[in-house]
């Protein structure tokens, strides 16, 4: 059986790719318009990577690449629901995510950022999402860095997230921001995005009630994919 | 009934450090269980298709990450389907994938390998399809490619270096910009 084709992407909602003020896009973006094609049984379709066996650990960054002692920083969970357009939980959907210590600094050869790393902390972890979409991990606050960008530009603090639904047309990386940080609106690569409601939407959300009491504060932060077209066949009550 | 549809959570670069979450082992941790790399297992002939992304002033992005996703040697997708992931390298910015040619797709399309590109400058994800040079008739006829002129249809086509072994560089800019979808 072929599955319904998604929604187009709604690029209004997504990031201008050739943004000068993200200084890596100008020789980065493609300057041609993109080539508008039927979605084939390959983009409906996608790797299962929901089905992976993970580590029981690999969704707690302050314990899974630890030497002996925990990673520094604030204590936070990240945590939230995986939906489609529709509003439709997505399961399944396997979420990797990689991120800066509590001071900045990300353990990559390639990062030389003077903060210290933290012998406790890798910055990397994955989980799935359960049947109702939901998914979680443990984790610090990472800290804001600087790049050289227009001079010294800094990162507000973030988490990049890379996420598999169940179709390759799905597929998303995207970065999540913290509730009331003011680099927020100072940073070229959020400024990429045009419309301030979806920057808005990249925020995740102090949630007081979801704390772990004197151990955990937790952010809440959904994630919506591409949901599949609405065929008459498939809301046609049964019978009909 | 129309209900109210929410909006897809917007795109962020992937940035440079993509590797520490995608794929440790290139920087020198341990690889994570079941994490997917740049070699497929499969059944079929093997082939390999390697390249490089070049950015609008020629220089190869060592930094880029790529995902492969393609049909079985049936021409199977769904659970059937088959996915991969490389790491540009660090020195030379290529990329080196080993799979197993796909078989020919139901819907009367041209066999080919749906390609991603994530990277630092690259806002949100490009998609791309590598076409295989036996198969140049088929492209040349198919209904979504039909519409392209000939040099950039000729941008989706891979080249045989040798039996079963293709280069397929991208142009994110330029005279020979590559095709990127709209998918
Ligand atoms: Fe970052």
């Amino acid at each position: 059986m072929t599955r319904a084709d998604f929604y187009r992407r709604d690029r209004s909602q997504h990031p201008v790719p050739l943004s000068p003020g993200y200084k890596s896009t100008v020789l980065r973006a493609p300057l041609r318009p993109l080539h508008s094609v039927e979605q084939s049984a390959l983009e409906r379709s996608g790797p299962a990577l929901g089905n992976t066996a993970l580590g029981p650990l690999d969704h707690d960054l302050i314990r899974n690449a630890a030497q002996g002692g925990d990673a520094l920083g604030e204590r936070i969970y990240v945590f939230g629901q995986v939906l489609d357009e529709n509003a439709r939980p997505v399961p399944n959907a396997l979420i990797e995510i990689w991120q800066a210590n509590a001071a900045g600094r990300y353990a990559h050869v390639k990062d030389g950022y003077l903060a210290p790393l933290d012998p406790n902390f890798s910055g990397c972890g994955r989980c799935v999402s359960d049947g109702e979409g939901r998914y979680l991990f443990r984790t610090i606050k990472p800290g804001p860095y600087p790049w050289p960008n227009n001079g010294s530009d800094w990162r507000p603090a973030h988490i990049h997230l890379s996420i598999f639904g169940e179709a390759f047309a799905q597929r998303l990386v995207t970065q999540l921001y913290f509730e009331g940080d003011p680099l927020i609106p100072l940073c070229p690569i959020v400024n990429t995005i045009p419309d301030p409601a979806a920057i808005d939407r990249l925020v995740a959300r102090l949630d007081m009630r979801n704390q772990e009491p004197f151990d955990c504060l937790a952010y809440r932060f959904d994630i919506v994919l591409r949901g599949r077209r609405q065929t008459h066949f498939e809301t046609r009550p049964e019978g009909a | 009934m129309m209900i109210d549809r929410l909006k897809e959570t917007p795109s962020q670069t992937a940035g440079p450090y993509v590797h520490i979450g995608t794929a440790p082992q290139s920087i020198g941790r341990p690889p994570l269980a079941g994490q997917p790399g740049p070699r497929v297992e499969a059944e079929g002939e093997r082939i390999v298709i390697e390249g490089t992304v070049f950015d609008g002033a020629g220089a190869p992005l060592r930094d880029a990450m790529l995902e492969i996703w393609q049909a079985d040697n049936s021409g199977r997708v769904g659970a059937n389907g088959l996915f991969a992931r490389c790491l540009a390298d660090f020195d030379t910015g290529r990329y080196r994938f080993e799979t197993v040619r796909p078989g020919p797709h139901r819907e009367g399309q041209p066999a080919h390998v749906a390609l991603l590109i994530f990277a630092r400058g690259i806002n949100l994800h490009l998609h791309t399809r590598i076409h295989f040079p036996e198969d140049r008739e088929r492209v040349v006829a198919d209904p979504d490619l039909r519409r392209l002129e000939p040099e950039a249809r000729e941008t989706l086509i891979a080249t045989q270096e040798a039996p079963g072994h293709y280069r397929f560089d991208i142009h994110l800019q330029g005279a020979n910009e590559t095709v990127f979808f709209d998918i």
